[in-house]
């Protein structure tokens, strides 16, 4: 059996990996509901954009199902202070999530064009309020969650919905629907044909630009925000108690893992360098090395954020002490090992089997296609 | 304490999501089997109306499919939104089976679901056949997880309480695993849904042959209905039983309020075909029974008892008494986890703490409890008798009425009788809401006969629930009763109007202004707009 904490630090990067596996695959048609509308001008591109994610996107979801099951599975503690806390906000991300599988299946099973906008809207909701949502989630965690755990250990939470909306977590909002944004259209660029295909591209230059922008300045505030910092001994094989720490506030404390290990800049830095080179490529009309660029951006910002807060998973802004850190809101030993070799036998065939449905629907949907193959869904 | 009503609201919000999430999930089961079959049929005959068949049919699986997805995220948001101590608690044993339920199940069916839609062109026959075999496969191994943890709810093997962290904690992934409760679920459980895609497509393919259109099509389709929902409904009868059998090794409670079992029978228990069950009087009125049938079926022998409400009351009793001693024990060991002496009196009575945590619903601090308090928390151990008695009855009546309907059925179609007996047609066609209404009740048999815990005998229900804001739970309650009703009217509309067009396209509907009703020779337009 592996040692409590190597087992805890391969979580924490499991869980990473499944966030970004989330955001390259899910992303992309996250981003594609948030833009068709726009990118789409009649019914007829309308549909190709969304035929473009269509028979792949329930699959894409499901690494966000997934990375659910692992944290309540993994980090019980954090989903059930994280779910609780955000109550409304997750009862949003539902909502949209429910209109994603709804919409995608009703919306051409008539032709009534009044039909067909409601359903175009629940698209457009479904891809771009989880996308907005998911960086307000992280920018919150920046900030510190107001909650505590009382005797029995239950999850306080004293804040509101409108308290989530602070101007910094805005922000890392708009770099998450930016760079979802940029993705998806990058994935649309290469997938349709004209002329949607060269309109998704500037919609994907625009995109990159501002997430290139509100990415720096996210960096740049949080360099100037308190930041937390654990001071006591930390135990990494102890029982997972979170209320036996000493956690203090310091200015810059977010930025600490980068100057504590200088290599690790390299992450940002690569964020930066593959969001730029989204842009190039998407002006080169290269939408197939664009899309590996905007793959890689996604990862590099995930990792980013999770080097930035690591150890921590869920600051608390009320009690610092009782916030959640890798070390100790995580699973016994006992089920991290099994679920561990879940993960190594199943991921592998997800990802052979992943790999082989997106080869089978290989190629552009274009509009003669779309015609010729009318009425198969 | 978390506010007893946030705790009701909670809970009404968890039953009618769930109730409603479990009327798409059966007919996904049901459904991908039997397209399944189709499909096979096609590759193996080449003929062409197998392959119409597969594609109607799974028409109608799509749409049904897009709300089993999206009312089933509802679930997994729901134990963290509302139930966060619960997630807490458990999520160390629980949360295992449903994650794996996601790497293993989910991601098979919602990769290649797609594929069955888009991949006609793209893939070879036995390819696509493959890919519609992932399907259902995945949606059937998605049902075990779920079930796996389910079952774990009703019979927590496998686990144990670790003071240092205040949950409970897997000790044997294995007994979680092959827990013997999981497994009777499982099949009976998957062998209902199975009923249900039976029923439907038995149904619908009688309504066709009462209006003589599409007949090819409905009469192979009865034949796959009729004889693989007869094999289904004589399982899920037969395996009901077993069912009831560990209910009565596990949860004695359930099987005793289901039988309004008052006071224990000398063994073998008779069994109460019918009655009145008076909660008040504690007693059953007009009861009709059947000598020895439920020692029989529940405890496979003449002479072990079934024991009553009445002895398992006290028995709960004596588990609170020990209960309290775990509690006190804990108190003690949260502030001084070396303490040997309350380590040891903690190990003797760690297996009923959860009956000790069933005061907090009376008292602040249970290690003060009065005998009064105590008493209501005994009482309070026996879940609703007559909701249990009277569900289980109609469930079992209703699971008797289709082995009977898919043994005519399957008589007529070995006979190729079926449109000359229009009475049976009509019978089949009416009874397609029956299979949903079992299901619920069996849903309603199995969780609220749980009551009160959330974990049997570790976790109780009302204990489990997030401290929100009631206004939070009364928002999303509300939320979900406007949004769920509104898709159930559009699901409902697009399978009417799926169905009647048919899976050619002819029959027309709603019929367009100033149309005539049938509208023969509009295919044109008919397939442009069922894209």
């Amino acid at each position: 059996m592996l040692d409590y904490a190597a087992l805890r630090i391969i979580w924490w990067l499991i869980l990473g990996a499944l966030l970004i596996g989330f955001a390259i695959t899910d992303g992309f048609d996250l981003g594609v509901g948030a833009i068709f509308r726009f990118v789409g001008r009649t019914d007829e591109e309308r549909r190709a954009l969304l035929e473009s994610v269509e028979p792949v996107w329930e699959g894409n979801q499901v690494w966000f199902i997934l990375g659910g099951g692992a944290v309540f599975a993994a980090w019980p503690l954090l989903y059930a202070a994280s779910f609780s806390g955000l109550y409304l906000a997750m009862f949003l991300v539902l909502v949209a999530f429910i209109l994603r599988p709804v919409g995608f299946t009703f919306r051409n099973k008539l032709a009534d064009p009044r039909w067909r906008s409601v359903w175009d809207g629940a698209l457009l909701i479904g891809g771009a309020v989880p996308a907005l949502l998911f960086g307000v989630a992280f920018g919150n965690l920046f900030l510190g969650l107001p909650f505590h755990f009382d005797a029995l250990m239950r999850p306080v939470y004293t804040g509101g919905f409108f308290n989530l909306l602070e101007p910094f977590a805005l922000l890392v909002g708009l770099v998450s629907l930016s760079m979802l944004v940029m993705h998806g259209a990058t994935y649309a660029a290469l997938k349709v044909g004209e002329p949607m295909s060269e309109r998704a591209a500037a919609a994907g230059r625009a995109a990159a630009g501002l997430y290139l922008v509100t990415f720096i300045a996210a960096g740049a505030w949080l360099a100037t925000m308190e930041g937390q910092r654990i001071v006591s001994v930390i135990h990494g094989s102890a029982p997972s108690n979170p209320l036996a720490k000493t956690v203090v506030l310091a200015r810059g404390a977010w930025l600490q893992n980068f100057s504590t290990h200088p290599g690790l800049w390299v992450v940002p830095i690569a964020a930066l360098l593959a969001g730029l080179a989204t842009w190039v490529l998407l002006r080169a009309r290269r939408p197939g090395l664009g899309f590996v660029a905007s793959s890689l951006a996604q990862a590099a910002t995930i990792l980013t954020a999770g080097i930035g807060l690591f150890p921590f998973l869920m600051p608390s802004s009320t009690q610092p002490d009782h916030g959640l850190t890798v070390w100790d809101a995580s699973s016994s030993a006992r089920t991290l090992t099994i679920m561990l070799v879940a993960v190594i036998v199943f991921l592998p065939i997800v990802l052979a089997y992943t790999a082989w449905v997106f080869r089978v629907l290989k190629g552009r949907i274009t509009l003669e296609e779309l015609r010729r193959h009318e009425g198969s869904y | 304490m978390t506010d007893l009503v946030v705790v009701n609201l909670s809970r009404l919000q968890f039953a009618l999501t769930a109730l409603y999430h479990f009327l798409f999930v059966p007919l996904t089961l049901g459904l991908s089997m039997i397209l399944v079959i189709m499909e096979s049929v096609y590759v193996m005959t080449g003929r062409e109306i197998w392959r119409r068949m597969t594609k109607f049919w799974g028409l109608l699986f799509g749409i049904n499919f897009a709300m089993g997805v999206a009312t089933g995220i509802t679930m997994e948001f729901q134990f963290g939104t509302n139930w966060a101590y619960y997630s807490h608690y458990v999520g160390d044993v629980f949360g295992a089976p449903l994650a794996i339920e996601g790497l293993m199940a989910f991601f098979l069916e919602s990769t290649f679901v797609g594929l069955f839609f888009f991949g006609w062109e793209r893939l070879s026959k036995v390819g696509h056949l493959l890919v519609t075999a992932l399907v259902a496969l995945g949606s059937n191994l998605s049902a075990l997880w779920i079930l796996i943890a389910n079952a774990w709810m009703q019979n927590p093997v496998g686990a144990q309480f670790n003071f240092e962290t205040m949950r409970m904690e897997l000790a044997s992934f294995s007994q979680v695993l092959f827990n013997p409760v999981a497994q009777s679920k499982f099949v009976h459980t998957v062998a209902a849904g199975y009923v249900v895609g039976s029923v439907f497509v038995l149904a619908i393919s009688a309504w066709y042959l009462l209006r003589g259109r599409n007949v090819d099509l409905a009469k192979r389709s009865m034949a796959v209905a009729a004889s693989f929902g007869l094999a289904c409904s004589l399982s899920v009868v037969v395996l009901g039983d077993e069912s009831g059998y560990l209910a009565s090794e596990n949860q004695k409670m359930k099987i005793a309020a289901i039988e309004a079992e008052w006071s224990t029978e000398q063994a073998p228990a008779s069994f109460t075909v019918f009655g009145f069950p008076d909660v008040a009087g504690r007693t059953t009125h007009a009861k009709i029974t059947v000598p020895w049938m439920l020692g029989l079926i529940a405890t496979r022998s003449i002479d072990q008892q079934v024991p009553g409400i009445l002895d398992l009351v006290a028995r709960a009793h004596e588990r609170i008494a020990s209960g309290i001693e775990a509690y006190r024990a804990l108190g003690v060991l949260r502030r001084d986890p070396t303490n040997a002496t309350e380590r040891a009196r903690f190990d003797a009575h760690r297996a009923d703490l959860g009956y000790g945590l069933l005061l907090l619903k009376y008292t602040g601090d249970p290690v003060q409890a009065t005998p009064a308090q105590i008493d209501r928390a005994a009482w309070s151990t026996v879940p609703n008798v007559p909701v249990l008695f009277f569900a289980f009855r109609a469930m079992v009546a209703l699971g008797l009425y289709f082995i009977a309907l898919f043994a005519t059925a399957f008589y007529l179609s070995t006979r190729h009788r079926f449109e000359s007996h229009r009475g049976f047609l009509r019978l089949a066609f009416y009874s397609l809401p029956l299979p949903w209404i079992a299901a619920e009740l069996g849903w309603i048999v199995a969780e609220y006969g749980r009551q009160p815990w959330a974990i049997d005998g570790v976790l109780p229900t009302f204990l489990g629930a997030s401290p929100v804001p009631v206004a939070n739970v009364v928002l999303s309650l509300l939320g979900f009763v406007v949004f769920y009703s509104a898709l159930a009217v559009v699901d409902v509309y697009l399978m009417v109007r799926t169905i009647r067009r048919g899976p050619d396209g002819l029959g027309y509907w709603p019929p367009p202004a100033g149309q005539p009703k049938a509208a023969g020779g509009k295919r044109e337009t008919v397939e442009a707009v069922v894209h």
